[in-house]
């Protein structure tokens, strides 16, 4: 570090609560010259699941994230229902299993879309920050906040009903699940699809009708062209489930197609950095510089051909027509797709509740035990990779995950980098529009830093900036 | 202790250290309390708003998660100094939960495994994350009150909306939690 350089560090969460902060190095003429998102956090699962019996696995490594944990839950046991030989599951229990799936998308996007991202689309992103956050979305929008709460509920109850707790399910294992939908719970969901139908609408609107209005100033803001990866079906469809990894370029030219879970090693690899915990993806073919790309709703819209369900297919027409066409690269765009999967996710809980299977009493499959398993899912952050090996002693020997914010690092730090340029450039000194623009731009990927370690969304900011030396030159901080 | 007790509503602070999140999704889970809660609480730092530092006194600080690294220790050491009652929210808290399953294992080897040896580790310079922006590991996963003297546990995995409720409805009155049985049983 040359003695003229300067050191900016945004700390999101961290000081507070340990998770991931900001550092900004600036040259003598105050050009950025390095802008990292580092992960602080380690937790070593992949070493301590080591050792346990592998049907303990998809109750144990929910704990990695209780923001998603179906999403844990549900990849594990798609790799040790293979683990124990079984290939296809009954059709009630893959059905439960789908029906769980759904309401985790539906709370998970319900919860970063009311509670967390809302208030800067509300409010604006340098709005007062005292109000911007649930609470004040509850004190100036009373309405929308109550049918924010009363999704994710919903969401949490389909989780409950199906998985048996709304935090940390006990219901997947290898091999199918151990109870099905008790009917009464089914009545009651039921009877409340109509509304969540109508909110979820609405919220698509209101998530269009931001991006349309604010296009011009979000289309400068932290995007930039990149691959995308998610799964599809054999056709092309959205599938959150279980489908088949397909990849495009920045042009929408097709990568890979068609691939079977089992051989995502072949295709991507995580490079280690030493400054961050969380590793960088990329696909292997292109290699680190070039290979990065994102996943999650915007990634996944991008991917896939149609949404197999109407309202939603039809939502997705109007994303790109007015969009300009598949890829779309706006990083803010992730919101409004976001909201097009909520919508997706609650189509699909009606059909699943209305299938007589959904009460059915042919919950577990059996097969021949196998050593080795790969289960991918769409977690609502992305696609999620579980991979194990499992010895004779039906203990697990490997393991290794990529969980779905870690693809979304290079993109994360892309776009603080870009907001950062774009904000600092010549000025001496940190202002609040570098603050709540790199937050905002990190928001949008809803990370989920604890998966990857985690924060919950609301990011308090601190900036300092220090000369080479280590003094301190200026501070501001945002209480 | 320079805080000076404020008049208005009591205060809450939560946080989470080497948790997942799930105490804090089970705290949500309170639904439409959480408009109730908002009434009889001004809710102070949280990873729900955008607070980030202690102004003053803290009446209630709920802590997700135990201590994995020397940043949570100064995160919880802070929250002691602030909270007139410190609640461990979860099993994390209370005694290390599932990240301390790393405890038996020498820290070396987990960061072995996650840097240099899965089948998707790209990293031909073989180095492993160390930067002065990385707070150092700690040797082992701390429950709480290895490190600070806490008043109130609040088991479970994460503990139910229910318990937490009732829980922070007692201290908010001033009483001391006592749960039912219901509340406090496991998977
Ligand atoms: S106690 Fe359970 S729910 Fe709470 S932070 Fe720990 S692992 Fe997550």
């Amino acid at each position: 570090m040359s003695g003229s350089t300067r050191r900016l560090v945004i700390e999101p969460v961290t000081r507070v609560e340990g998770h991931g902060k900001v550092t900004i190095l600036l040259d003598e003429r105050q050009r950025v010259r390095e802008a990292r998102l580092h992960i602080v956090e380690f937790r070593g699962f992949e070493r301590f699941v080591q050792g346990r019996p592998f049907w303990e696995v998809p109750v144990l490594v929910q704990r990695l994230c209780g923001i998603c944990p179906v999403s844990h839950h549900l990849a594990a046991s798609k790799a040790m229902d293979r683990i124990a030989g079984v290939d296809r599951l009954s059709p009630t229990a893959e059905k439960i299993r789908r029906l769980m799936h759904m309401g985790q998308i539906f709370q998970s996007h319900a919860l970063h879309f009311f509670h967390l991202a809302s208030p800067d689309l509300l409010f604006g992103f340098d709005a007062d920050p005292s109000v911007r956050n649930v609470i004040g979305v509850a004190r100036h929008h009373p309405e929308l906040a109550r049918q924010g709460v009363l999704m994710r509920k919903f969401g949490q109850e389909v989780i409950r009903a199906t998985g048996g707790k709304r935090v940390h399910a006990i219901v997947a294992v290898p091999g199918g699940v151990n109870r099905s939908l008790d009917p009464a719970d089914r009545e009651r969901l039921r009877a409340e699809v109509p509304r969540m139908m109508t909110w979820a609408e609405d919220a698509v609107a209101l998530a269009r009708d931001y991006t349309l209005e604010h296009l011009e100033q979000l289309e400068e803001f932290g995007s930039f062209p990149s691959n995308h990866l998610g799964l599809v079906t054999a056709d092309g469809d959205l599938e959150l489930y279980d489908g088949l990894l397909r990849a495009i370029g920045e042009d929408g030219a097709t990568l890979f197609d068609g691939v079977q879970n089992e051989r995502y090693a072949e295709l991507l690899a995580e490079e280690v950095r030493p400054w961050s915990y969380m590793k960088f993806p990329f696909i292997r073919s292109l290699g680190p510089e070039r290979g990065w790309y994102r996943v999650g709703p915007l990634a996944r819209l991008n991917v896939c051909r149609r949404i197999p369900t109407p309202r939603a297919e039809q939502a997705r027409r109007a994303f790109f027509d007015a969009l300009g066409g598949a890829p779309c690269h706006v990083t803010m765009a992730y919101h409004w797709a976001r909201m097009i999967e909520t919508l997706h996710a609650i189509e699909q809980i009606e059909r699943l509740l209305d299938d007589p299977d959904i009460v059915g009493d042919d919950l577990l499959r059996e097969g021949e035990r196998r050593d080795e398993a790969v289960g991918v899912i769409e977690a609502p952050r992305g696609t999620l990779f579980h991979h194990y090996r499992v010895d004779a002693n039906d203990q697990v020997v490997m393991a290794n995950l990529i969980v779905s914010t870690t693809s979304n690092n290079e993109p994360m730090n892309r776009a603080v980098r870009q907001v950062a340029e774009r904000h600092l450039a010549g000025r001496t000194e940190i202002d609040d529009g570098l603050l709540n623009h790199v937050e905002v731009a990190i928001r949008a990927y809803d990370p989920c830093l604890s998966c990857a370690t985690h924060a919950l969304g609301r990011m308090p900011l601190e900036v300092e900036l220090r000369g080479a030396d280590g003094a301190l030159l200026d501070r501001r901080t945002r209480d | 202790m320079s805080d000076t007790p404020r008049a208005g509503k009591p205060r809450i602070a939560t946080c989470s250290l080497a948790g997942c999140f799930g105490c804090h999704m089970s705290l949500l889970d309170i639904d439409e309390r959480i408009f109730e809660l908002a009434e009889l609480v001004e809710f102070d730092r949280s990873p729900i708003d955008d607070k980030k530092k202690f102004d003053g006194r803290v009446e209630i600080g709920l802590i997700e998660g135990g201590c994995c690294n020397e940043e949570n220790v100064a995160t919880l050491r802070e929250f002691r100094r602030h909270c007139d009652v410190l609640v461990a929210l979860g099993d994390c808290a209370t005694m290390g939960g599932a990240p301390a399953l790393r405890n038996d294992i020498p820290l070396a080897e987990c960061l072995r495994e996650a840097y240099l040896e899965g089948p998707t580790v790209h990293n031909p310079e073989r180095r492993l994350p160390a930067d002065p922006e990385l707070p150092l590991l700690l040797d082992r996963v701390y429950p709480i009150q290895e490190v600070v003297p806490v008043d109130v546990f609040l088991p479970g995995c994460p503990p139910s909306a229910e318990a937490i409720w009732q829980a922070l409805v007692a201290l908010i009155e001033g009483r001391a939690p006592e749960l039912p049985y219901e509340l406090l049983k496991y998977d």
